[in-house]
């Protein structure tokens, strides 16, 4: 993968599949680290394939949502000597608390540490493909933060759904808005 | 800066249309994404999906949708569009440059482009 949103939009792919109906995309940013959870009540995972989940020649067809997408993310962290971990609860189990989250820690100084890339690009698409999910995101940065919660557009949008053209539109600006303001405040908290 | 107002106007002019996409849907572009298309670049190809259709006034005719993995790895990002009464077809090796063109001259215009098209699969 050329960015990690490509990653985030992977794993979070997962979460859809698992049939979650709230799914959380936490980024935080220090200057040194970039920590991505992605957080889902889902249908979860049992021990027994949370443990293998992480090995890509474990996976066989009828669970094919793992395949690459886990390692590939695990990989990517752990070359900048950053963290990685996956927890899940399956619903079977957990009929009342069930569902997995990915956490990936970066150090972003390491020469291997991929560029987050286009997030605005990732969150659209997920939105497009589920707009029946209910999407949390947050970035924290040092100059400031960027949100965006699904449930609050919905209740201005009322029938339209959240996939119509328009509204996607929407997204991207309100995003790229709000990350071109947290890049102003970086810069002006710098001077 | 973009307001939540912004999106109830949406809303208004959204209303009327909403009814008329009811029943419509005729041709329908599926792009893969899963790991193998992602990695690939089906996200930007997505996008440009989404945005050209849009911008081509044929939102009401065309419905764009997401699936995992086809099959064809080597091949992606892989773009398949079906249409009531005709055959698949299977784009290859996609980019947003290429979802540009298949709108302008496939689904807006009626002519497969075959020089993107794999065929026997």
């Amino acid at each position: 993968m050329k960015e990690l949103s490509l990653n985030i939009l992977d794993i979070a792919q997962n979460s859809v599949k698992a049939q979650a109906s709230r799914v959380e995309i936490a980024l935080t940013e220090t200057a040194d680290t970039l920590d991505i959870s992605i957080r889902d009540d889902g249908c979860g995972m049992k021990p027994d394939f949370l443990a293998a989940v992480t090995d890509p020649f474990t996976t066989t067809r009828t669970t094919r949502k793992v395949g690459l997408g886990i390692p590939l993310f695990k990989l990517a962290s752990e070359q900048t000597g950053g963290t990685f971990s996956v927890e899940s609860k399956d619903a079977e189990t957990y009929p009342d608390d069930h569902g997995t989250c990915t956490r990936a820690v970066f150090l972003k100084n390491s020469i291997d540490f991929t560029p987050l890339g286009d997030v605005t690009g990732t969150l659209t698409v997920l939105i497009q493909g589920a707009p029946g999910i209910r999407w949390v995101f947050t970035h924290a940065m040092p100059g400031g933060e960027v949100a965006l919660d699904t449930a609050e557009l919905k209740e201005v949008l009322g029938d339209v759904p959240l996939n119509a053209p328009e509204v996607l539109q929407w997204i991207t600006e309100y995003l790229t808005e709000q990350y071109a303001a947290a890049a102003g405040d970086a810069a002006n908290n710098s001077l | 800066m973009k307001s939540l107002a912004e999106l109830a106007a949406i809303r208004e002019r959204m209303q009327n249309k909403v009814m008329l996409r009811e029943g419509s849907g005729d041709i329908r572009v599926v792009v893969g994404m899963a790991t193998c298309g992602i990695a690939a670049g089906a996200r930007p190809v997505l996008n440009a999906f989404v945005e050209e259709v849009n911008k081509a006034g044929l939102g009401d005719k065309v419905t764009v949708t997401q699936t995992g993995c086809i099959g064809i790895c080597q091949f992606e990002p892989v773009v398949e569009v079906f249409e009531a009464g005709k055959e698949k077809v299977t784009y290859v090796k996609m980019t947003p440059e290429k979802a540009k063109e298949v709108v302008e001259k496939h689904l807006k215009g009626g002519q497969v482009i075959s020089d993107y098209v794999v065929k026997d699969i």
